[in-house]
């Protein structure tokens, strides 16, 4: 029996480290960690000796001063005497806000639009054809800007709405006024009692949840389908009324109108955050319409034909059959749209917007000049709000693709 | 013999299906009034159609186009209006007709495509555009003799000299380089591709810091070759959205290719680096790196150079698209079947190799619809420079332009332009990208 030299005592020999995969990939790695120290020192070591040249230095204490400047939209207590982070706070608050308008309104136009694209008539395919590719080939800042511009150049001016013979009107019974100054809406006031009436929305919201989990399970187990929609339409409605009409109607509104040379009372929703909210709402959906049509078109057509040949309605293979199979291939790209919406927002500035590139890459940092500290932490704020959505739609996903075991 | 008399004797000749069911009716009746609700959209899209018709229609039909229907001297509506300005003449002859003013864009076309580039010079951005389309020719097409590629390689040095100007001696030297890099990785890549690389680049980076510098200024010297230099600033409009767009797809592709093998590689801390550059970048919005390009980019940069504006811009340009780019080819790689890295394995062929010969020619295929999406949507972020007050071309309208005592007041007719030009690229690329899927397409479904 020859003998089978034993490979594990071999001496070491330096050239192993290139030609034996074992350590190779040991050695590639700490070249790369080296490679990768070098440079960020080298960035940093020029960084430090071109602040110590201006005569500048890293200090996040400014955050802490007066800001000295005033926010149009501020959904927290603020004035200008509060300190830069809470003018950062009133900042993120308003991208969040606008993200998720404009992540709800462009999820809605995009899945009509997206179905309507497949639709048998031939007129409608057409025309939302024309709308996705008209909006998703023109860069958004133009969308942005033209938008804002109708905003100012063609909503009427306030005092258009004076006198006898007014040029302008307000809408929905003289409750809502759309001015070149923003949009001017009724604002709820909350009496004693609206809790009760608040707690019950909140649970008829639950209830319909759990209505919809027991249609469901009714359906799997006997096949007997409820009137879903309208038995939610129900409970949504139903309960709020009867106990806002039972705790003695709690909550009134507080109408605009027109005093001096504006609109007062009510609430002011600035022409800015409209045409954002739209201009994202518009331009988003058109490429959420794209997702929708490639996840309806990805399902076969024979599941269209069974369910025919079951004897359900369109509108019924669509919402039982098509949707739910099609959801899975939408969702993994409608998260990054929703990333899209949420770091597009950005744009804010183009318009006047005071999100938080505005507040804190904008007015703070020309105030304070402090540019690396503000873009540092800009950027760590915009990174922690998409982190944070991928890691909640990422649950989303989870639960509702297909569990393949 | 049966009486067969009931039998037909002659063929009838088929009858035209029902009214109803041919021709333009049936067309109409499935397309347009197909049920209730099929009716009702189309009724809606009619009046949408009107609407949108009823403010279009005018405004381009009635529109001035032409400069010289402003001129006070030709036209009799405009007699003693020598001293107001272009957009008061404009109103004035459109006063009630509901054109629009598009006499602006034939004022300010040369601006809005090439900012303040000298008007004596612009040939030479319309011959670095032509010369664009002869160098991706082979890249787009099959048919186009492969040699071209020679020209392909040598196009950006080409085009930076035509459009930047100065010598002609500092983008030879710079080619040079790459030359170099190239003449030592033949002389050693047979033996290894990486090696080979490596050592290109090492004598490239010598030639680059050393010697290049150098010779370039000799040459310049004793032989002045070379255009009227252009400053970076004056460069603008819809040039500066291409410029970058163009370079930074182009740097971004190879970066995005080793960023997607980064991470997908099994070496623990590589993929690790490459998994939080994409990551991050991904994470933010581009303003934000449009804002460190702009304000403290320069300061990680060495103590004493001066980099460019534009320069620092096509840098975090690139960064950006080359972690989307590293996502979309991501996708390719693990689109493959597993049994094609086993049998480059089997093959015995080293890493480099299975990625050069098999792996990366059928990824990038898979990736070519993801990539094209990706330089749409960076053609169009290139517009977000104007944030950083750069005028590129939506720059250029919002800054001089809307503020110009001529056309101060003018907006729908510029935005309209702007859009109508991005609109004829990006949906030019969109088709190409989908002639390429057909081409390429080698599955028989």
């Amino acid at each position: 029996m020859t003998a089978i030299p034993d490979q594990g005592n071999e001496p070491f020999r330096l050239s192993q480290l290139i030609y034996d995969t074992r350590y190779r990939a040991v050695t590639i790695q700490l070249i790369a960690i080296i490679c990768v120290c070098l440079f960020f020192g080298w960035l940093i070591s020029n960084a430090v000796t071109n602040l110590a040249a201006q005569g500048q230095d890293i200090d996040f204490g400014f955050f802490g001063a007066p800001s000295g400047y005033d926010i149009s939209m501020s959904m927290i207590a603020y004035n200008s005497q509060s300190p830069h982070l809470t003018a950062a706070f009133v900042g993120l608050l308003n991208t969040l806000l606008v993200s998720f308008l404009a992540i709800v309104s462009a999820t809605v136009l995009g899945v009509i639009a997206g179905i309507l694209r497949l639709s048998n008539n031939w007129l409608i395919s057409k025309l939302m054809s024309f709308y996705v590719e008209i909006f998703r080939n023109v860069p958004l800042l133009v969308w942005i800007l033209i938008i804002i511009g109708v905003v100012i150049n063609v909503f009427p001016q306030p005092r258009e709405f004076r006198g006898d013979n007014a040029t302008a009107s307000m809408l929905f019974s003289e409750s809502v006024a759309f001015t070149n100054r923003g949009v001017y809406i009724p604002k709820p006031i909350w009496e004693t009692g609206s809790a009760v009436v608040v707690a019950v929305f909140i649970l008829s919201v639950i209830g319909i949840f759990v209505f919809r989990r027991y249609a469901r399970n009714l359906l799997y187990r006997t096949g007997t389908l409820l009137p879903v929609g309208w038995i939610s339409l129900g409970i949504f409605v139903v309960p709020t009324t009867l106990a806002f009409v039972v705790m003695g109607t709690p909550i009134s509104l507080e109408y605009p109108a027109l005093r001096g040379f504006n609109f007062q009372g009510g609430i002011q929703v600035l022409g800015s955050l409209i045409a954002l909210w739209f201009a994202l709402t518009v331009y988003t959906g058109a490429f959420i319409a794209e997702n929708v049509r490639a996840g309806i078109l990805a399902i076969s057509k024979g599941q269209t034909e069974a369910s025919s040949a079951l004897g359900l309605r369109s509108g019924m293979t669509m919402n039982l059959v098509i949707l739910p199979q099609a959801l899975r291939v939408i969702i993994p790209p409608l998260i990054s749209q929703y990333l899209n919406i949420t770091k597009n927002s950005s744009l804010a500035i183009a318009v006047g917007y005071p999100d938080l590139t505005a507040t804190l890459g904008g007015i703070t940092l020309n105030q304070t000049g402090r540019a690396m500290e503000c873009v540092l932490l800009l950027m760590l704020f915009y990174l922690t709000i998409s982190l944070s959505i991928s890691f909640l739609m990422n649950i989303y996903n989870n639960a509702v693709k297909l569990k393949e075991r | 013999m049966s009486d067969i008399s009931f039998v037909q004797k002659e063929q009838i000749p088929p009858s035209p299906p029902p009214a109803s069911e041919a021709g333009v009716t049936k067309w109409l009746r499935e397309n347009l009034f197909n049920g209730f609700s099929g009716t009702l959209l189309t009724a809606i899209s009619l009046v949408a159609i009107y609407y949108i018709l009823s403010a279009a229609v005018p405004w381009l039909f009635f529109g001035v186009w032409s400069l010289d229907t402003l001129d006070p001297a030709t036209n009799p509506m405009l007699s003693g209006m020598e001293n107001s300005t272009l957009i008061q003449r404009c109103r004035v002859v459109l006063e009630g007709t509901g054109g629009g003013c598009f006499a602006v864009i034939d004022d300010r076309w040369r601006q809005l495509l090439y900012g303040f580039y000298p008007a004596d010079q612009i040939w030479r951005i319309n011959l670095a555009f032509l010369l664009l389309f002869v160098a991706i020719a082979p890249v787009l097409f099959n048919a186009v003799p492969r040699q071209l590629f020679a020209f392909t390689a040598v196009f950006p040095f080409v085009a930076y000299w035509l459009i930047w100007g100065g010598t002609i001696w500092g983008p030879i030297s710079t080619l040079a380089g790459f030359a170099l890099w190239y003449v030592v990785f033949r002389l050693i890549g047979d033996r290894s591709f990486v090696l080979g690389l490596i050592g290109g680049a090492f004598a490239g980076i010598i030639w680059w810091l050393f010697i290049g510098g150098a010779v370039a200024g000799g040459l310049s010297s004793v032989l002045p070759i070379g255009l009227e230099s252009v400053e970076s600033r004056d460069i603008g409009g819809f040039t500066t959205n291409f410029v970058i767009g163009l370079t930074s797809i182009a740097f971004s592709l190879p970066l995005g290719i080793l960023l997607a093998l980064g991470r997908q590689s099994n070496l623990f801390i590589i993929k690790g680096i490459c998994v939080v550059f994409i990551e991050f970048i991904r994470g933010v919005p581009l303003i934000t790196l449009l804002f460190v390009a702009s304000v403290i980019l320069a300061f990680f940069l060495p103590p004493g150079t001066n980099f460019d504006l534009f320069l620092r811009v096509i840098i975090m340009v690139t960064m950006f698209s080359a972690a989307y780019i590293a996502e979309v080819i991501r996708g390719g790689l693990a689109a493959l079947p597993r049994g094609q890295y086993e049998a480059a394995d089997a093959m015995g062929l080293d890493y480099w190799q299975a990625i050069r010969l098999i792996i990366m020619p059928q990824a990038l295929k898979i990736s070519i619809p993801g990539i094209v999406n990706v330089f749409i949507g960076l053609f169009k972020d290139t517009t977000l420079v104007s944030v950083i007050s750069m005028f590129d071309m939506v720059g250029f309208i919002r800054g001089p332009l809307l503020s110009s005592t001529d056309w101060n007041g003018i907006y729908w007719e510029l935005f309209a332009f702007a859009s109508l030009l991005f609109f004829i690229f990006c949906y030019g690329i969109s088709q190409y990208s989908q002639y390429l899927e057909r081409k390429l397409a080698t599955d028989h479904r």
